[in-house]
């Protein structure tokens, strides 16, 4: 329901504000301040293993299937147990980038660096959320054929 | 969200065009120039300009490189360069790229109109920049007139960037006259800065982050660091993954990511954070574990003040019984010999039977800290810090660590985590607190003043030497309407500043009170001022930020602001053009210093002969400035080094500001060119003299002070009506209240709403389940969430965590703003509450 209404309101409100208004809390929709919404179901993290488009090559990946329950900690790397460069082959999943296996000093080690341990910190899976406000980022490709 | 279907269709579309267009010329037996036709391989084409910033969120202050193209900010990433994070940055960081980007930012500014003209209740208008400063200065000069200096007020943060702090400060502590001025940086790191000054007698961390690479157990008192600090984190699991020795102990009042990698998890109830520290003490004598030989050079031992309240209003049943309300900072001296009987009631089992944690697990962790080959570094910041003791768990920390000696080494480090990006550059480093003046001076100490009043060439005797309002107090006035006129920078107040509904949103809908609130995006807090600016942000402006190791860092204007949103630097500047010196300034004084007559503020505190002293030509010639052309100087430049005047040489020396755009940062103090890494300790910081060792030189006698300081109960604890601790905080996706990265697609659609943390066996004596829609109920307000009980945060049984990101759950309608009676810092991590089905 918040979202219905949330995004009814971005319609209204997105942009310019050239319209006068006193509800302007993009993220809160037509909730006024002192009013509580009901909080949208619990969604679920988008499961199909589709590799998603990133915005820059720079990007991490997010994760396109779900983590729940998955173990990394001082004892064990769920994900590496996949996506490490000796499990790729059986997995099938992509293994970490090469940067992965960089220390600080920029050398190549023979295993993911631990600096890189807790792959969560940078990739994160997506939930079927429905978008409060749009984001305008203009993806580079873009530009350049744009010819801007 | 994606169009990634759509842009599959269109490369596909051009290469087969492409492909079509060779195949012909084959065929017509012409040659057409070969490429490679699904690459942007011409080089003009393929290139980007890539810039250095630091990043925009935590206080890690991790460098990241920006790439532009076109006028638009197109690729981030952690900058190889950079000795923070060495080419890594945290999802947010990655994602930097797209902060600026969300579809509602605000282009011009808005003012709440009715029949045409400013009305408390109207709607939001656009106006023009003019119509704006033209409101604001009638507003204020109604104020100054009927109240003086005492009825306006001023909310920053620990995100302004160097310059525009220092500038705030300078208009509203040498322009207005007025103290009320206060960083968001004090519902974060104003006990930081209270434990600093009281066992230091100066701010911020003596070590760096090398420590990380150096030290053989690491101590997390209440951090999450792995979410909160996540690039730290990953130097911090480096070390412990890497050499197997090293050990790291995690505590806290429920478990969450950074006890994934914890070999001593400790969870205790809130508040005996306290008793453990004492009884981490009282072992290090008991078992003959003290440092003499340091202690007796080095130390001097205190009995602090107890009772001293909660900071709640005076009113307050809880301040009417305390009984050093009115002077919960004395103290008086005692030895190590008094120290040791203070703490000896601090047992083991007695630490064990107030916080739960096993005497065993507080023995490994007190023996990490007692044995002397051991290096520690002890990290912490909200839960320490947001804490009506938070000053006194501060100072225990430190006692900690100067009983054993382990300070000012690599790797032997009580290190205070910085929640903002420049909440020690500026907040702290600038002075922007209501007690404060640049450079560690106060506005309570004459000598300080009239310091301040040379530097910043205003006449003698002029500053306010009355301590303004700090953030809490500031509210509690706007809701008095004591404060009638009061600006926000860079913050989302409303959402941050606890009891909502009591306090603050009460002052800013005052109809005595015009509130003006400065940001990038319509924020709750915008909505509930009466005036909204349209901000620059990041890199649309040339900027500084000083990190939590002491790291100043600079960055270019990279691209321009949308519309007509401007810096927080440039709004404060233009708008002190509206008001002549006379209308701010004493007739007397006036009188005796006639040279100031008839000039604007802006004469009097920017063009004085310094800030306006660097000219345009000195601007870097491959980038933009916008205040700098706009004003006629370089006023970065200007402003930095008026404001590095007042340290240099008082060992707080910033280097030339030119060095700065040169580097991935400096930490200061910067002596002849050279940073520092370790204060305090010979051979490392300049400013000890040579045969003493160790010099803690910013008490008079080079001794840092070790407190006694009890255990006192927090201000207010479950029972029958409320039997639940609500904790809150963020999120690893969403910084702060969620205003940039809830509008970045992929870290929304990473964390999208606020959930309730909480045990599966509390959720189900209730008949309550994951994903049930409940209400969080305090004594002062609610809100509606749903319930998780297997996400990252396990809280133990009697306490729920909310995160205070989302701007639908706004769950400081549910906090207490009970604060430290000495740094005035809210506790965000202790309150009763309910959690019923909604």
């Amino acid at each position: 329901m918040k979202t219905l209404i949330l995004s009814l309101v971005t319609l209204l409100v997105a942009g310019t504000l050239v319209m006068a208004e006193t509800q302007v809390a993009t993220l809160r929709g037509s909730t006024d301040l002192t009013a509580e919404p009901t909080p949208p179901i619990m969604q679920q993290a988008e499961n199909k293993d589709l590799k998603r488009e990133r915005a820059y090559p720079q990007q991490p990946p997010t994760i396109p299937h779900k983590i729940d329950g998955y173990q990394v900690d001082l004892n064990f790397n769920k994900c590496l147990s996949c996506h490490n460069r000796k499990t790729a082959e059986k997995s099938q999943a992509p293994m970490v980038s090469i940067t992965h296996f960089q220390n600080r000093e920029g050398q190549f080690l023979i295993d993911v660096t631990p600096a890189r341990y807790f792959c969560n910190q940078c990739h994160v899976p997506q939930l079927d959320a429905i978008l409060l406000v749009e984001n305008m980022f203009i993806d580079m490709d873009t530009l350049v054929s744009q010819g801007k | 969200m994606s169009s990634s279907k759509t842009g599959i269709q269109i490369t596909r579309r051009d290469l087969i065009k492409a492909q079509a267009a060779m195949t012909a010329a084959a065929v017509a037996g012409m040659s057409i120039t070969a490429n490679a036709t699904n690459l942007i391989a011409s080089s003009a084409d393929n290139q980007l300009k890539w810039s250095k910033a630091p990043c925009r969120f935590c206080g890690t202050g991790c460098g990241v490189s920006v790439a532009t193209r076109n006028g638009r900010v197109v690729a981030t990433h952690g900058d190889v360069e950079a000795p923070v994070n060495k080419g890594l940055n945290c999802v947010k960081g990655y994602f930097l790229a797209k902060i600026m980007y969300g579809k509602d930012r605000l282009t011009q500014p808005l003012l709440r109109k009715k029949d045409g003209k400013f009305h408390k209740e109207g709607d939001f208008t656009p106006v023009s920049w003019d119509e704006a400063f033209d409101i604001m200065a009638e507003k204020w000069k109604a104020t100054l007139k009927e109240k003086g200096p005492d009825g306006i007020g001023f909310f920053g943060s620990g995100q302004w960037t160097v310059w525009e702090g220092y500038a705030a400060s300078k208009l509203m502590k040498a322009g207005f006259l007025s103290n009320n001025l206060d960083p968001n940086a004090r519902h974060c790191m104003a006990s930081a800065v209270g434990g600093f000054m009281r066992t230091f007698g100066i701010d911020e961390p003596m070590g760096c982050y090398d420590d990380f690479e150096n030290a053989d157990a690491f101590v997390l008192w209440g951090s999450n660091m792995a979410e909160m600090h996540p690039i730290l984190w990953t130097r911090l699991t480096d070390r412990r993954l890497s050499h197997p020795h090293v050990k790291v102990a995690v505590l806290s009042t429920f478990v969450h990511r950074s006890f994934d990698l914890a070999d001593i998890p400790a969870v205790f109830t809130p508040q005996t954070d306290l008793v453990l520290l004492n009884a981490i003490a009282n072992y290090i004598i008991e078992s003959g574990s003290v440092n003499k030989d340091f202690v007796s050079k080095h130390v001097n031992f205190r009995k602090g003040n107890t009772d001293i309240g909660y900071g709640l209003r005076p009113t307050h049943p809880l301040e009417m019984k305390a009984k050093n309300v009115d002077n919960a900072g004395g103290s008086t001296p005692i030895d190590l010999e008094e120290f040791a009987k203070f703490v000896s009631t601090y047992t083991f089992e007695y630490a064990e039977k107030m916080s739960g944690v096993p005497a065993a697990t507080i023995e490994k962790i007190a023996k990490l800290y007692a044995d002397p080959k051991t290096k520690v570094m002890s990290l912490w910041t909200m839960g320490i810090n947001q804490h009506t003791r938070g000053v006194w768990a501060n100072n225990l920390l430190y006692n900690i660590h100067l009983l054993t000696g382990k300070i000012s080494e690599p790797g032997n480090s009580p290190f205070s985590l910085t929640g903002q990006p420049s909440a020690c550059g500026t907040a702290r480093e600038v002075g922007t607190f209501a007690h404060r003046l640049p450079a560690d001076l106060v506005v309570n100490n004459e000598e300080h003043r009239t310091y301040s009043e040379k530097k910043w060439k205003i006449p003698k005797g002029i500053l306010n030497g009355k301590v303004g309002a700090h953030a809490v107090l500031q509210s509690r006035k706007l809701k008095d309407g004591d404060i009638n006129c009061y600006w926000i920078q860079v913050n989302n107040n409303l959402q941050a500043a606890p009891n909502m509904n009591e306090e603050t949103y009460p002052g800013y809908r005052n109809p005595d009170n015009f509130i003006v609130t400065s940001d990038a995006y319509p924020t709750v807090t915008a909505e509930a001022s009466d005036l909204i600016l349209p901000t620059a942000m990041w890199v649309e402006k040339e900027g500084a930020y000083g990190n939590a190791e002491r790291r100043t860092q600079f960055w270019h204007q990279l691209i321009d602001a949308p519309g007509e949103a401007r810096s927080d630097l440039w709004q404060l500047m233009e708008f002190s053009k509206r008001f002549n010196i006379e209308e701010v300034w004493p007739a007397d004084i006036l009188d005796a210093n006639p040279e100031y007559k008839g000039k604007t503020m802006f004469d009097v505190l920017f063009a004085n002969g310094q800030v306006d002293k660097f000219p345009l030509s000195e601007t870097a010639t491959e980038y933009k400035n916008f205040e700098s052309e706009y004003f006629g100087f370089y006023v970065q430049k200007g402003l930095f080094e008026e404001y590095a005047n007042f340290g240099r040489g008082k060992a707080h020396d910033l280097a030339p500001f030119d060095m700065y755009h040169q580097s991935r940062g400096l930490r200061w103090p910067v002596v002849d060119g050279k940073e520092t890494q370790w204060r305090f300790k010979e051979g490392s910081d300049p400013y000890v003299k040579p045969g003493t060792g160790w010099e803690f030189y910013g008490k008079p006698d080079g001794r840092a002070v070790i407190f006694a300081l009890p255990y006192e109960p927090p201000a207010e604890s479950p029972d029958e009506e409320f039997p639940l601790w609500l904790s809150t905080g963020r999120v690893l996706e969403h910084w702060h209240s969620g205003s940039m990265t809830q509008r970045v697609p992929e870290l929304y659609k990473a964390f999208p709403d606020a959930v309730c943390f909480m045990h599966p066996d509390d959720a189900s004596a209730q008949g309550m389940r994951r994903g049930d829609e409940v209400k969080v109920i305090s004594r002062r307000g609610e809100i509606k969430t749903r319930i998780e009980t297997r996400g990252r945060n396990k809280p133990p049984r009697g306490l729920v965590f909310v995160p205070w990101f989302d701007a639908s759950q706004l769950i400081n309608k549910v906090t207490l703003d009970a604060t430290d009676p000495l740094s005035k810092q809210t506790d965000f991590k202790k309150c009763a509450v309910k959690v019923v089905k909604a």
